[in-house]
C-alpha cells in the first residue's frame, strides 16, 4: 500500500495539489481492494487474523464506543507484542454501527462477506446485538458480544453468538439482592428506564429481593425519551428504606442531580448501578449528596487498596489513571465498569483459536467448540477484572461483582460477591444446536 | 408525597419545561412563520449553544457565574452567525423551497452533529449553575389546631430553576416588544404577511431572511445556555427540543407568536401535570395523543388563521 | 417506452444478483426491501403531495403485525405476513381518517404524534414486544414450504418479488384515473375538488396503499432479516423514507429505489474511508439539494431521458 502512494508522489511531484489528491485516492483504492486480494493470494500462515469490530462510534452509544475502541486497540497491541495468535498478527477491522440494529446487521454482513473477517466482536447495546445475531448465525460467523445483556443466556440467539468476557444483567442484579437486604434495608423503591434493560432490572431484582425477605415498595419506570425527572420522584413512597436506581443515556447526570435536589438532606439509603454514572465524573457539581451511597460496578473505576498487578497492567495499557479517567485528559472519564469485557473477550478469542488450532474460516465451528469447552478463567493479565467461570452451554460467563461506596468523591470497594452468588439455572443449551 | 404537594411540584416542573420550550419555539416560530421553511437543524443549533456554553465556561474557569454570563453572550452570537452563514450558503440558493430546505437541513443536522462529536466528544458534560440553591417549599396542613406550616418530604426546587422561568419570560417579552416596536420588527412582520409586497416596498427581504434565520438559531442557543446547568451538553441533545418546538409552533398556530408561547405553556404544563395521574410512559403517550387531537379538531392551531 | 423501462429496471435487478459479490447481494436485498417502504412513501408524498412524518408507524405495524403472531401465537409465516399487511392497512386507515382532517404542517405534526405514541406504546408493552431490545424471529420460523428465507439466494429473490410487485403496482396506479386524480390533488387541491373529485376519499385511499406498502416493507424486513425492534418505530425511521424519496426524486417511479440505494451506499462507502462518515453524508445531501433539486431521478429526467415516469 505504501509503495503505491510513493510511486504516485514521485510522478506528480511538481504539481503539489494534484499530487495530494492522487496519493489520497490511490491509498483509498488500495486499502479498499487489497484486503480482499490478500485473503486469497497470501498463504494463511502469515496473513493476519482479522477481527471485525462493531463500534458504537455515533448514536447514543458513542461514549461507550470510544472506550471500547481504546480498550480493544490496547488488547490487540498486547496480543501482537507477545507474538499474535498462532504466530499470526491480529488486525482489528473496526466499523461504526451507529448504535442501530439495522446498521449493526449490515456491518456484520460486511465483515463476513467483504472484509474476510475471521470473527466479529465488540457490541455493547442489546438491540444491536439482537438485531445482528441472526445474521451472524446465517453467515456462520462467530460473534463475540460484550453487552452484559441477558439475551445470550436467555436462549433467543444462536450457536454462533457468545458472551464470554462480561457477565449478564440477570446475574449482576440477582447477586446484589442479598447484600442490599442484609445491609441497607428491606423496603426498596426502584427507578429504572422503561425499556428492556430496565425491565430486566425490575423483574430479576424484584424476584431475588423478595426471596431474600425484602419488599418492593414502588416501581417507577421512566420513559426513555425523558430529560427531566423531578416530576416522577414524588411517586417514591416516604417510608422507602432504600432507593434502587439505574438509568442510561445522555440524561443520566440530570437524573442523579435531580434526585439530590429532591431529597435534600433527607435521603433514604441509595443503591445504584454505575450505568447511571458511567463516563461521568463522580466529583461533578451537584453529586455531593451521593456520598455514602452504594454502587454496583462491573470493575471498580478507582484504584482500590487491594489492587491486583493485573489491574495495574490493564489500566496502564488502556491509558486510564487511578481515578478511572484518561491519562491524557482527567475530564475524560472511562466506562471502566464495562470495557474490561473487550480486553478479556479478545484474550478468550486468542485462547480459543490456539486451543482449536484455528487456521481460517473453515475452522470457525472448531473455534466455537473450543470456547464452549472453556470453564474456569482465573484472575490474570488476560482476565484483570477477576476470575470467571464460563458456561459453555449457555455461552455466558459468570464472575465476581463489585459493590463500592461513594466516599469523598471516590468509589471505595465495600463488598465483592462470590461467583456462586451470580449463578442461576441454565435456560438454554446451545451445544445441542447444529453448526 | 400527598396529592396536593405532588401536583404543585409537577406543575412547577412543567413550568420549567414550558420556559425552555418557549425560547426554542419562539426561534423556530420566527423562522417558520416568516420564511415558511422547516429548519430540521434547529435542534442542532440548540445543541451548539450548549456545547459552546460548556466550552466557554470550562475555558474561562473562575467563578461559575462568570463563565455562565460569558456563555450567555458568546454562545447565541456564535450560533446566530453560523446560522446566518448557513442561510447565505445554502438556504438562499435553494430559494427557500420547502421540500429542498427540509433535505438540506437534514444534511446540516448530520454535519453539525458529526463536528460536535469530533470536537466535543460523545460524553454529556455539565456546566455549573451560576448559583446553587435548593429551596424547600413549605405547605399548609389543616388540623384541629388550625393551619400549620409544614415542609413536605421532597417538595423542593432550585433557585436556578426559578431563575430560568423568569429569564425566559423576560426574553420572550422583549422579543415581542422588539417585533412590535422596532423598525426591523416592522420589516419582519411585513415580510411575513407578503414577501413580494414587502420587496416591492423596498424591504431587503433576503437580508431579513438572513437575520431571521440567525436570530432564530440564536434564540435556540440562548435557551440551551439557560438549560445546560440543569441538563448537560451532549451532541445528541437537539432532537427533543426540535420536536417539542416544532409541535408548539404548529399547535400555537403558524406565525402567531402569542399562540406559540401559549402552546409552550400548555404543552410544558400538561407534560408535568399528566405525569401525576398516570404511570410515566402512559402519561407520555397520552400527552402525545393530546397534541394530535388538538390539531385534528383545530387544524390551524389555537391562534392560526385559515389563510395559512 | 415506460414499459420497457420497468422491464429493464427489474431485469437488471435479477441480473445483478449473478454479477455482484455476495456482499452486494446482501445489500441489494436490504435495499429492495426498504425501497418498498420508499415506494409506499412516494405515493403519498411524491404523487399526492402529503408530507407525513409518521410513516414509521406503518412500517412498524407491518413488522410487529408479522412478528408478534409468529413469536407468541406460533402462526405460520404466510398467515403472519397477511396479518402484517392487515395490521398496517388498519392502522393507516384509522390514522388517515383522523389525520386527513388536517393539511400541510398540521398533517406533519399529527402523523408525527401518532407515530411517537406508537413508538412509546411498543416500549410500554415491553412484556410482549421486548421494547427497544426487540426480539429474534428464529430461523425455523422463516421457512415456507421447505424454502429457507434466511439463505441469501432465497432472500434476494423474495425481496425482488416483493419489490417488483410494489413497483409495478405504483407504476400502474399512477397511470389510472385514480393516480391522475392524486397528481391533480398534489398540483391544486381546490381545483381537483371543483372538478368534482372526492378529494378526501382519494387521499384516504392513497394513505391506505402507502401505509400498507410501508407495512409490507416492515413485515418483509422482519421476516427476511429475522429481527423486530422498536428502533424501527422511532422518528428517525419516519424521516428516512422522506430523505430517500427526495434524494431519489419525488414523484418518479424509480426515484425511491435510486434514493434508497444511494443513501445506503453513501453511508457504507464513506464509513469505509473515514470515521467521520456522517460529515460526508451530510455534505453530500446538502450538495445534492443544491445541484440536483429534483433528486437523482429528476435530474436524469431533466438532462437525459425526458419521458422518465
Amino acid at each position: 500500500m505504501s509503495k503505491t502512494i510513493n510511486l504516485h508522489h514521485q510522478s506528480w511531484s511538481r504539481r503539489k495539489a494534484i499530487k495530494t489528491i492522487a496519493g489520497a485516492s490511490a491509498a483509498v483504492t488500495a486499502s479498499a481492494t487489497i484486503p480482499d486480494v490478500m485473503g486469497y493470494a497470501q498463504s494463511q500462515s502469515s496473513a493476519p487474523i482479522r477481527i471485525g469490530f462493531q463500534v458504537h462510534r455515533t448514536g447514543i452509544g458513542a461514549a461507550y464506543g470510544r472506550w471500547y475502541d481504546r480498550t480493544s486497540q490496547a488488547a490487540v497491541k498486547r496480543i501482537n507484542d507477545s507474538g499474535g495468535i498462532n504466530g499470526r498478527p491480529v488486525e482489528l477491522v473496526a466499523e461504526d454501527d451507529g448504535t442501530d440494529p439495522k446498521r449493526g446487521a449490515e456491518v456484520l454482513e460486511k465483515f463476513a462477506t467483504q472484509k474476510n473477517c475471521d470473527v466479529a466482536f465488540g457490541t455493547l447495546f442489546s438491540h444491536v446485538v439482537i438485531g445482528s445475531a441472526p445474521r451472524a448465525g446465517e453467515l456462520k460467523l462467530p460473534y463475540f458480544v460484550v453487552s452484559e445483556g441477558h439475551h445470550v443466556a436467555s436462549g433467543i440467539l444462536n450457536r454462533y453468538t457468545l458472551q464470554p468476557g462480561i457477565t449478564d444483567v440477570k446475574s449482576q442484579v440477582e447477586a446484589m439482592a442479598p447484600f442490599i437486604a442484609e445491609n441497607l434495608g428491606k423496603k426498596v423503591a426502584m427507578v429504572f428506564p422503561d425499556f428492556a434493560f430496565g425491565h430486566d432490572h425490575r423483574d430479576y431484582f424484584s424476584a431475588a429481593f423478595e426471596k431474600n425477605g425484602g419488599k418492593i415498595n414502588a416501581l417507577i419506570a421512566i420513559p426513555p425519551t425523558e430529560t427531566s425527572f423531578t416530576k416522577y420522584f414524588p411517586k417514591i413512597p416516604q417510608d422507602t428504606e432504600i432507593l434502587y436506581h439505574v438509568m442510561v443515556g445522555p440524561a443520566v447526570l440530570t437524573f442523579v442531580k435531580e434526585l439530590g435536589e429532591f431529597f435534600g438532606s433527607r435521603r433514604p439509603e441509595m443503591f445504584g448501578f454505575i450505568d447511571s454514572l458511567e463516563a461521568v465524573d463522580i466529583a461533578s457539581p451537584g453529586l455531593e449528596f451521593l456520598d455514602g451511597t452504594y454502587m454496583w460496578e462491573g470493575n471498580p473505576r478507582y484504584v482500590q487498596s487491594n489492587q491486583s498487578s493485573h489491574d495495574k497492567l490493564y489500566r496502564q495499557a488502556v491509558g486510564v489513571d487511578s481515578n478511572g479517567a484518561s491519562i491524557s485528559d482527567s475530564k475524560d472519564v472511562s466506562t471502566y465498569a464495562h470495557m474490561f469485557g473487550c480486553w478479556e473477550t479478545l484474550n478468550i478469542i486468542k485462547a480459543g483459536m490456539e486451543d482449536s488450532g484455528y487456521r481460517g474460516p473453515e475452522d470457525r465451528a472448531k473455534l466455537i467448540e473450543a470456547v464452549e469447552a472453556m470453564s474456569a478463567m482465573p484472575l490474570s493479565d488476560d482476565h484483570p477484572q477477576g476470575s470467571k467461570i464460563f458456561n459453555g452451554k449457555t455461552h455466558q460467563t459468570f464472575g465476581h461483582q463489585y459493590i463500592t461506596r461513594v466516599s469523598e468523591g471516590k468509589l471505595v470497594l465495600a463488598h465483592t460477591t462470590s461467583i456462586e452468588d451470580t449463578f442461576y439455572p441454565d435456560e438454554v443449551d446451545y451445544t445441542t444446536q447444529s453448526f | 408525597m400527598d396529592f396536593a404537594p405532588h401536583l404543585f411540584l409537577a406543575t412547577l416542573e412543567g413550568a420549567i419545561t414550558a420556559a425552555v420550550i418557549s425560547l426554542t419555539a419562539v426561534g423556530l416560530s420566527l423562522v417558520f412563520g416568516i420564511m415558511r421553511v422547516v429548519n430540521v437543524a434547529h435542534g442542532e443549533f440548540f445543541m451548539l449553544g450548549a456545547v459552546v456554553a460548556w466550552w466557554v465556561a470550562s475555558t474561562l474557569g473562575g467563578h461559575a457565574a462568570l463563565g455562565f454570563l460569558a456563555a450567555l453572550i458568546i454562545a447565541p452570537l456564535f450560533v446566530g452567525l453560523m446560522a446566518a452563514l448557513a442561510d447565505r450558503l445554502v438556504l438562499e440558493r435553494l430559494n427557500y423551497d420547502l421540500e429542498r430546505t427540509i433535505v438540506a437541513t437534514i444534511g446540516l443536522l448530520y454535519v453539525i452533529q458529526q463536528v460536535a462529536l469530533m470536537t466535543f466528544g460523545p460524553d454529556a458534560r455539565p456546566v455549573e449553575a451560576p448559583f446553587d440553591l435548593r429551596i424547600a417549599i413549605p405547605w399548609f396542613e389543616f388540623s384541629d389546631t388550625g393551619v400549620n406550616l409544614i415542609w413536605p418530604w421532597g417538595l423542593a426546587t432550585t433557585g436556578y430553576k426559578l431563575a430560568v422561568i423568569a429569564a425566559a419570560a423576560i426574553i420572550v417579552t422583549s422579543i415581542i416588544v422588539f417585533l412590535k416596536r422596532s423598525r426591523f420588527g416592522l420589516m419582519m412582520r411585513a415580510t411575513q404577511m407578503d414577501s413580494e409586497m414587502a420587496s416591492a416596498f423596498g424591504i431587503p427581504v433576503r437580508r431579513v431572511y438572513c437575520v431571521v434565520f440567525g436570530l432564530g438559531a440564536a434564540l435556540a442557543a440562548l435557551g440551551a445556555v439557560l438549560i445546560v446547568p440543569i441538563q448537560q451538553a451532549h451532541y445528541l441533545m437537539g432532537g427533543d427540543p426540535l420536536l417539542l418546538s416544532f409541535i408548539v409552533v404548529i399547535i400555537g398556530g403558524l406565525g402567531s407568536l402569542p399562540g406559540t408561547i401559549l402552546a409552550a405553556v400548555l404543552i410544558g404544563m400538561s407534560d408535568g401535570i399528566i405525569s401525576v395521574f398516570f404511570s410515566p410512559t402512559l402519561a407520555k403517550i397520552l400527552a402525545t395523543l393530546l397534541v394530535a387531537l388538538v390539531l385534528i379538531f383545530r387544524p390551524h392551531g389555537l391562534f392560526g388563521h385559515h389563510t395559512s | 417506452m415506460t414499459k420497457s423501462l420497468h422491464i429493464s429496471v427489474l431485469t437488471s435487478l435479477v441480473l445483478l444478483f449473478f454479477v455482484v459479490s455476495d456482499y452486494h447481494d446482501g445489500n441489494l436485498a436490504r435495499i429492495m426491501v426498504l425501497a418498498i417502504y420508499a415506494v409506499g412513501y412516494n405515493l403519498l408524498f411524491g404523487y399526492t403531495g402529503l408530507l407525513s412524518l409518521g410513516h414509521a408507524l406503518f412500517f412498524a405495524a407491518g413488522m410487529y403485525g408479522l412478528a408478534l403472531p409468529i413469536q407468541h401465537l406460533g402462526v405460520s409465516p404466510i398467515e403472519a405476513f397477511a396479518m402484517g399487511l392487515a395490521s398496517a392497512a388498519t392502522v393507516s386507515l384509522v390514522i388517515g381518517f383522523l389525520a386527513l382532517r388536517t393539511t400541510g404542517a398540521a398533517f406533519m405534526i399529527v402523523t408525527l404524534m401518532f407515530a411517537q405514541a406508537g413508538f412509546l406504546a411498543l416500549l410500554y408493552f415491553g412484556q410482549w414486544t421486548r421494547g427497544d431490545e426487540g426480539f429474534v424471529i428464529q430461523q425455523a420460523d422463516r421457512i415456507i414450504a421447505g424454502i429457507d428465507f434466511s439463505q441469501s439466494t432465497e432472500r434476494y429473490f423474495a425481496a425482488f418479488v416483493l419489490f417488483a410487485v410494489a413497483y409495478l403496482l405504483i407504476a400502474w396506479l399512477i397511470s389510472t384515473p385514480f393516480g391522475k386524480c392524486l397528481i391533480a390533488i398534489r398540483e391544486n387541491e381546490e381545483r381537483a375538488q371543483m372538478l368534482g373529485y372526492d378529494v378526501h376519499r382519494h387521499k384516504l385511499l392513497a394513505m391506505l396503499v402507502s401505509g400498507t406498502l410501508s407495512g409490507a416493507s416492515g413485515a418483509a424486513y422482519a421476516f427476511l432479516f429475522g429481527y423486530a425492534g422498536a428502533t424501527f418505530a422511532s422518528v428517525q425511521y419516519s424521516i428516512l423514507p422522506l430523505l430517500w424519496v427526495l434524494l431519489g426524486g419525488a414523484g418518479t417511479t424509480i426515484g425511491p429505489l435510486i434514493g434508497t440505494a444511494f443513501a445506503f451506499y453513501l453511508i457504507d462507502i464513506s464509513s469505509h474511508f473515514t470515521t467521520a462518515h456522517l460529515l460526508v453524508v451530510g455534505l453530500a445531501i446538502v450538495l445534492l439539494t443544491l445541484f440536483a433539486p429534483q433528486g437523482l431521478a429528476g435530474e436524469i429526467r431533466n438532462r437525459l431521458i425526458s419521458w422518465l415516469p
